[in-house]
């Protein structure tokens, strides 16, 4: 029963995680049909910056808050940037192609982002300066820690966020129009290609975040860890039903914690022929499982032909 | 058969004689170059097979790597000394073909239903699947050998004839890879000749059709569930043969080098050389595989000369190329750098 309650947790803190990264996607996704590939990559990139700006700073005597928030903010600023550059550069002139040529664009992309992050980081793995003293708390046989209770807290209220954002202001009006209909949003007078840029950039900022918070977890970061935690948020967006916000959330922390749970568990389920280091496994298999019997994801309403 | 028709007779002895040729000029720059021209040939091996499932039939593979892994498993599990076993090359690779064939079919039959995107997804995470199965199944009981990989793999040998070390044969020396490079050049023709009869055959078409509309497909007639899982099977077991001739040729595998970048790599061979087009694909897959051996004799080199230090790493700089290729190929060539002129017509009229 401890391990249950442990990994439930665990698998929250990594759901949470999950979820603002596959809103990225999902945005994205409903408002054109897109898999942008290279989310993953732009939440990699945002780890990076941050661990930059937040050990210069430290370095230099800037208090642990000041530094930490400085970290965060020029992370934003930087994925913001990014999003935008890859819409404008490689999606927008694309719009009108077949669907495999924005997907290919998107895998080239992505890897030029993991090439220059290697060129500019190098190739080792960064360690996250620790910002907070991390104290533990235990409830009922199972523990939990500070940075623990910080991710949830932030990405709750950063989602929070995205809802106001886009049921209560006028662009968030403009990007559901756009996304049930770009054409006769347009002739409402919504600015198509703003509103497009918009998604990228909110998503792009949603992700820094989850950057952030990924590497003052795990306490190190790498070139190459966007690759997977993208893949791995794009099951949770699948698996909400893509291109539903809500659905997004939902995803992401189910997955959070059908990953820790079968981590928890394979061991025991398979008398130790699994061992856990299996973990990455489960996010395929419930791709591939939603996928086949549920193509419009848990929430979501349309079907068709995308899948 | 159409574009070799119209070559003369003259034009195929030309290219015979070059490619008997190349392994001797190559040589002249080292054996490490003949071993180049063999990998390119492994890969037009490779991007042919995947041309079948992404060319043809239009189904975004981007797992493919994972039938060239399981070839390459079987081969070295079944001639190493990691089991004792020792089969002969000639039984191992049907072998190889076949578990290669029966994995396609359990990739494609769950997939079936899926499109574009979708199915690119789902074929990735099978291809990590298989590499972290690979990567983890050492214990309890070693089949794998985890990460470290499979080594003293046996070399090709057909009756007594060895393919590595070199031989004299008619007063002429022969390298190993040298050896190698006329046993993939004969495989290669195989293989290319397969494409070609399939490209215009009953199901080369039904391939086409699916690729252009599946519904419309599937209105005429066309068995498409049949028809795709053939796609996915044929296309594998391409790669399990590539996958046990890899094996064979270095001697170690290792889960490392089926990674979800080789599946990239080799979708990039068969996209920018021109989807579903042979000689585009052979283009595609030769281009990408010597510019990058270019670039690492080039890149260093040259960032020495200008700065007076190697500031970028080649092997980061030719990633970043490739990523830029596709990028840049997509966005000014979409049906790629060599297309079938149906292909082009196609596009022309849609702009």
């Amino acid at each position: 029963m401890e391990t249950f309650l442990q990994q439930i947790i665990n698998g929250l803190v990594q759901g949470s995680i999950y979820a603002l990264v596959a809103l990225g996607y999902t945005m994205v996704y409903g408002i054109m049909g897109l898999i942008n590939f290279a989310h993953g990559e732009v939440v990699m990139i945002g780890t990076l910056v941050a661990i930059t700006v937040i050990g210069g700073l430290m370095a230099a005597g800037v208090p642990a808050v000041v530094a930490g928030g400085t970290g965060v903010l020029a992370a934003v600023v930087v994925c913001m940037a990014i999003g935008w550059w890859l819409e404008r550069v490689a999606y927008r002139p694309l719009r009108h192609a077949p669907r495999l040529t924005p997907l290919i664009t998107a895998i080239g992309m992505s890897i030029v982002l993991q090439n220059v992050a290697m060129i500019v980081w190098g190739r080792n793995y960064r360690t996250f300066p620790s910002l907070i003293r991390s104290e533990s708390f235990e409830v009922a046989g199972a523990s939990f820690t500070t940075v623990q209770v910080m991710i949830v807290s932030v990405s709750t209220l950063m989602m929070a966020g995205l809802l106001l954002l886009i049921y209560r202001t006028k662009l968030g009006m403009a990007m559901r129009a756009t996304a049930q209909n770009p054409q006769v949003a347009s002739l409402m007078g919504v600015n198509i290609d703003r509103v497009i840029a918009a998604a990228f950039v909110v998503g792009s900022a949603l992700g820094a975040v989850a950057g952030v918070m990924v590497g003052s977890y795990y306490e190190i970061a790498h070139y190459q860890m966007g690759s997977m935690l993208g893949l791995k948020a794009f099951t949770a967006a699948v698996l909400g039903g893509i291109g539903n916000i809500a659905g997004a959330v939902a995803g992401g922390v189910l997955l959070g914690i059908i990953e820790a749970l079968g981590a928890g568990y394979i061991g025991d389920l398979t008398h130790g022929f699994l061992g856990s280091h299996y973990q990455d496994i489960f996010a395929f298999i419930v791709l591939i499982g939603v996928l086949m019997f549920r193509p419009s994801g848990l929430f979501g309403e349309k079907t068709g032909d995308r899948a | 058969m159409k574009w070799m028709n119209s070559r003369s007779a003259a034009g195929i002895a030309l290219v015979a004689v070059a490619l008997v040729a190349l392994p001797f000029v190559a040589a002249m720059g080292g054996q490490a170059w003949v071993r180049i021209v063999d990998f390119a040939i492994l890969y037009v091996f490779l991007a042919l097979g995947l041309n079948i499932v992404v060319g043809l039939a239009g189904l975004l593979d981007l797992g493919y790597v994972a039938f060239y892994a399981v070839g390459a498993y079987v081969y070295a599990l079944l001639a190493s000394p990691h089991f004792g076993l020792h089969l002969p090359f000639w039984a191992i690779v049907p072998m190889g073909a076949a578990t290669a064939c029966v994995f396609g079919v359990l990739l494609g039959t769950p997939t079936l239903k899926l499109r574009g995107d979708y199915l690119a997804i789902v074929t990735l995470g099978f291809g990590e699947i298989i590499r972290i199965f690979l990567n983890n199944l050492n214990a309890p009981v070693n089949i794998t050998n985890g990460a470290q990989g499979i080594t003293l793999i046996d070399p090709v040998a057909i009756g007594g004839f060895k393919f590595s070390g070199t031989t004299q044969i008619l007063g002429i020396s022969l390298s190993g890879p040298q050896k190698y490079y006329f046993l993939l050049v004969a495989l290669a023709i195989v293989v290319i000749l397969i494409n070609l009869r399939l490209q215009h055959s009953r199901i080369g078409r039904a391939w086409q059709a699916i690729r252009e509309d599946e519904v419309a497909a599937k209105a005429i007639g066309i068995n498409t569930r049949n028809i795709k899982l053939l796609a996915f099977a044929m296309g594998a077991s391409f790669g399990g043969v590539a996958g046990g001739i890899f094996s064979a040729m270095q001697g170690f595998v290792s889960p490392e080098s089926f990674s979800l970048v080789e599946s990239i790599s080799i979708l990039s061979m068969v996209v920018l050389g021109g989807m579903g087009h042979i000689p585009g694909v052979i283009l595609g897959a030769v281009l990408l595989t010597v510019l990058p051996e270019l670039l690492r004799y080039g890149v260093g080199p040259v960032q020495q000369a200008l700065f007076g230090k190697v500031l970028v790493d080649p092997e980061s700089l030719r990633m970043l190329i490739f990523g830029l290729a596709l990028v840049l190929v997509m966005r000014w060539r979409p049906a790629g750098l060599w297309p079938s002129s149906e292909r082009r017509r196609e596009l022309a009229e849609k702009t």
